[in-house]
């Protein structure tokens, strides 16, 4: 067996990727969201989707949705580096729960005329997506799912004259009466 | 409508700034003035409680505030202007978050108004120093002030100590608002470092320690951080448990070295026992130490067959490099407190004869060997003649980073913490002079010597003149080879000897260097004149900078090569050139 050149080529494990939803919980104070997005920056951690918005005004309360990847080591350190940050009241993860929901909104729009117009909104309706814009060329579609769903709508919609896409990226929230 | 004129806690916040810190303890503050702070210069100007020591470069003053928080335990103090005072600044609070020194720097900004308009001295301080402190704060509204300089205190010392920076526009400075002292209140809701360590897991701790037939404890500066308590704790466990202890460089003090369990330092320029004992080992407690790549080496093969106890303050520390078996959050002289009454209550001295007698053998190796010169002095022979006459006394030790700070921490024996500081986690050349200043300004009468290389001190020589100017009577030991000794020796092991600029073709002349500052200057180039040189620096009461020639080509050994495990050392007996070709190959690209 070949010896590796340096310790920082061995450094790495070859576990497998795992892709995990944390849910983060902050105080809503100028530059905590680049906080957060410089920590995975900075330590070269995966950021799939972020998601972020207040969700408790009097507390000044934000939540931050973020789909990561890495190994489970990885997975632990993003975690309680994400922890130890001051504004950062709770980290969860949500795919170790095994016990959450995970939505994403994306609008696609969608241009094409005849066969591919009629195709288009049948599919659509297979989907549950909605039709928020129409002209007698184009529709823009509202859609709400998990990732995997969205991703099947749009690769369905390529080939009949696919324009552009807008995606919220993935909230999350676990199922049952108790709070995270 | 009352008299708000009356109330004596309405202020300016430049005069909040000042209150804080008297109200925190501070008594020293090192600092550069500029437009951006001129109101609180103005406020400092009009008091006598906070003393404030001129540096000649913002870098400096955020060493020294490091070298005065390392040997005092309290959190060091900085005070600089918008801009490039500001900037100047990132090196030092790198080094503090990388060390875990509790340091709380305040900047100067450009008013409220002009934030974001390119304004003459201003820049992004909060941007840039998002991941260099531990926290930091732009103040817009006076009456924040307050609370984010109490909240900044706390930040900075309590869990894993850190810098943090609190910067405040000028307007807010000239701004009157309502100050209060310090209170609970004044904390994050989401900042809440654990101290206590979980009851389950230091009962797993003390059933492993107990059965250790061959037991390592391994510990780190956050021993010396955590205070006097987890070092007497530490001494006392390896007193009760009789097990061998080695430690990192930021760890150096916590165990006496000359107490009979000491194994010297372990990792990259470690002892050959010490490393020895970490791979060999069955059990190993790690105590406020990281497994740093410079400890661990080759990360799979390190320390094979052994349970890993892991006692810190920072969750993230656990399983970032190394998988351990019993993590332990919390201070560890919390923990180790506690390990100790289950210790002392339900086990008794593990029997581990043999492993001493394995260590023995180790030690047998002498792998700090080298060989003594009539003709020049070894760098290695300068630190020991250093120690053993300093020895007794009340001596502090900085650095600077290279090889001279690797031969200190190896020939230098620490009894006591908060007696070494170094720059460990950033490496950072130009540290150990400005540290120095700090260390000096918190204890006037003690000996405080910067061991420094030729290259290094050049970095931030500019704080002799704040020596001169404070009467601070730092004594700069220059090991002085003319070449930047690490990147040297690297090029020698790793690229043919190919010795790329690092030699200093210009060297000024250290001892007219001293005089042109008002300091003394000594020079020294026989080993015959090397005690007497010695004696003379420690006697005079100014400060000094003593030129001591040593020998050029010496190399730093024992070394772990790169891409190697601890039981791989490379000893200066074995250290020829065919040995140290073949220990070396292909290892380029380690750091």
């Amino acid at each position: 067996m070949n010896q590796p050149a340096s310790a920082y080529f061995i450094e790495e494990r070859h576990d497998p990727n795992e892709t995990h939803t944390l849910a983060v919980l902050v105080q809503n104070e100028p530059g905590v969201l680049a906080r957060v997005i410089g920590l995975f920056s900075g330590r070269g951690y995966n950021i799939e989707s972020l998601t972020v918005s207040e969700t408790e005004a009097q507390k000044h309360l934000s939540r931050i949705t973020i789909v990561t990847t890495g190994t489970p080591m990885v997975i632990a350190q993003i975690k309680n580096q994400l922890d130890r940050m001051i504004p950062v009241y709770q980290v969860v993860d949500m795919t170790q729960t095994r016990r959450s929901i995970e939505r994403e909104l994306a609008m696609v729009k969608v241009r094409g005329q005849g066969e591919h117009r009629v195709e288009t909104l049948r599919l659509a309706d297979a989907f549950r997506a909605r039709v928020i814009d129409a002209t007698t060329e184009s529709f823009v579609f509202e859609i709400t799912g998990n990732t995997d769903k969205i991703n099947q709508f749009i690769d369905l919609m390529r080939p009949l004259g696919l324009v552009e896409v807008s995606r919220t990226g993935v909230a999350a929230i676990g199922r049952g009466p108790e709070g995270m | 409508m009352s008299d708000k004129s009356h109330d004596p806690n309405q202020m300016t916040g430049a005069a909040m700034i000042v209150r804080a810190l008297i109200d925190h303890g501070v008594t020293d503050i090192f600092g550069y003035p500029g437009g951006a702070v001129l109101p609180i210069y103005d406020e400092i100007f009009q008091q006598s409680e906070v003393q404030h020591i001129l540096v000649r470069h913002e870098q400096g003053a955020g060493h020294a505030a490091e070298g005065y928080a390392r040997s005092t335990g309290k959190p060091g103090v900085a005070l600089v202007t918008s801009g490039p005072g500001a900037t100047n600044m990132v090196t030092p609070l790198t080094d503090a978050l990388m060390d875990s020194i509790p340091l709380v720097c305040i900047s100067g900004q450009v008013p409220t108004h002009l934030i974001g308009n390119d304004a003459f001295q201003e820049c992004d301080t909060v941007g840039i120093t998002r991941p260099c402190t531990k926290h930091n704060w732009l103040v817009r509204d006076v009456n924040d002030l307050a609370k984010v300089l109490h909240e900044a205190f706390y930040v900075a010392t309590s869990g894993r100590p850190g810098p943090v920076l609190v910067d405040v526009p000028k307007d807010v400075q000239f701004a009157t608002g309502t100050y209060h002292p310090p209170r609970k209140s004044d904390v994050h809701r989401s900042y809440a470092p654990r101290v206590k360590g979980d009851a389950a897991q230091i009962r797993k701790a003390v059933a492993l320690l107990a059965g250790a037939k061959r037991p390592v404890i391994y510990s780190g500066g956050g021993v010396i951080n955590s205070g006097p308590e987890a070092t007497k704790l530490l001494r006392e466990l390896v007193e009760v448990t009789g097990f061998p202890i080695t430690s990192t460089l930021m760890g150096l003090g916590a165990y006496p070295a000359s107490g009979k369990n000491w194994l010297g330092m372990l990792g990259m320029h470690g002892t050959y026992e010490a490393n020895m004992a970490m791979h060999d080992c069955d059990v190993m407690l790690c105590v406020g130490a990281r497994f740093d790549d410079r400890i661990t080496g080759r990360v799979d093969a390190f320390s094979p067959g052994s349970k890993k106890i892991h006692i810190d303050i920072d969750p993230s520390s656990i399983n970032k490099n190394i998988r351990v078996d019993v993590p332990i959050i919390g201070d560890c002289g919390n923990i180790l407190g506690d390990i100790l009454q289950v210790f002392k209550a339900e086990a008794k001295k593990p029997e581990i004869k043999n492993w001493w007698q394995q260590i023995a053998q180790w030690r047998a190796r002498n792998s700090l060997y080298y060989k003594k010169s009539n003709d020049v002095i070894l760098p290695q022979h300068a630190i020991q003649s250093l120690f053993e006459a300093t020895r007794g006394k009340d001596t502090y030790i900085t650095t600077e980073v290279g090889q001279h700070q690797m031969w200190a921490a190896q020939f230098y024996g620490f009894e006591e913490p908060h007696r070494w500081m170094t720059s460990g986690g950033l490496g950072t050349m130009g540290y150990g002079l400005p540290a120095a200043v700090g260390v000096q300004v918190a204890h006037p009468d003690s000996l405080v010597i910067d061991i420094a290389g030729d290259a290094s001190v050049q970095m931030t020589m500019q704080e002799m003149s704040t020596a001169v100017q404070y009467e601070l009577p730092i004594k700069i030991f220059i090991l002085n080879n003319q070449y930047m000794g690490m990147v040297r020796q690297w090029q020698q092991l790793l690229h043919g000897n190919r010795l790329s600029h690092s030699y200093s073709e210009a060297l000024p002349d250290f001892v007219k260097l001293a005089e042109a500052y008002g300091a003394v200057g000594l020079q020294v180039h026989k080993p015959g004149d090397l005690d007497g040189a010695i004696q003379e620096m420690i006697s005079v009461k100014r400060p000094v900078l003593f030129d001591c020639r040593v020998a050029a080509l010496e190399n730093c050994f024992p070394m772990i090569p790169s891409g190697k495990a601890h039981n791989e050392m490379l000893l200066p007996e074995q250290a020829n050139d065919e040995a140290t070709a073949k220990a070396f190959a292909g290892g380029k690209a380690l750091v």
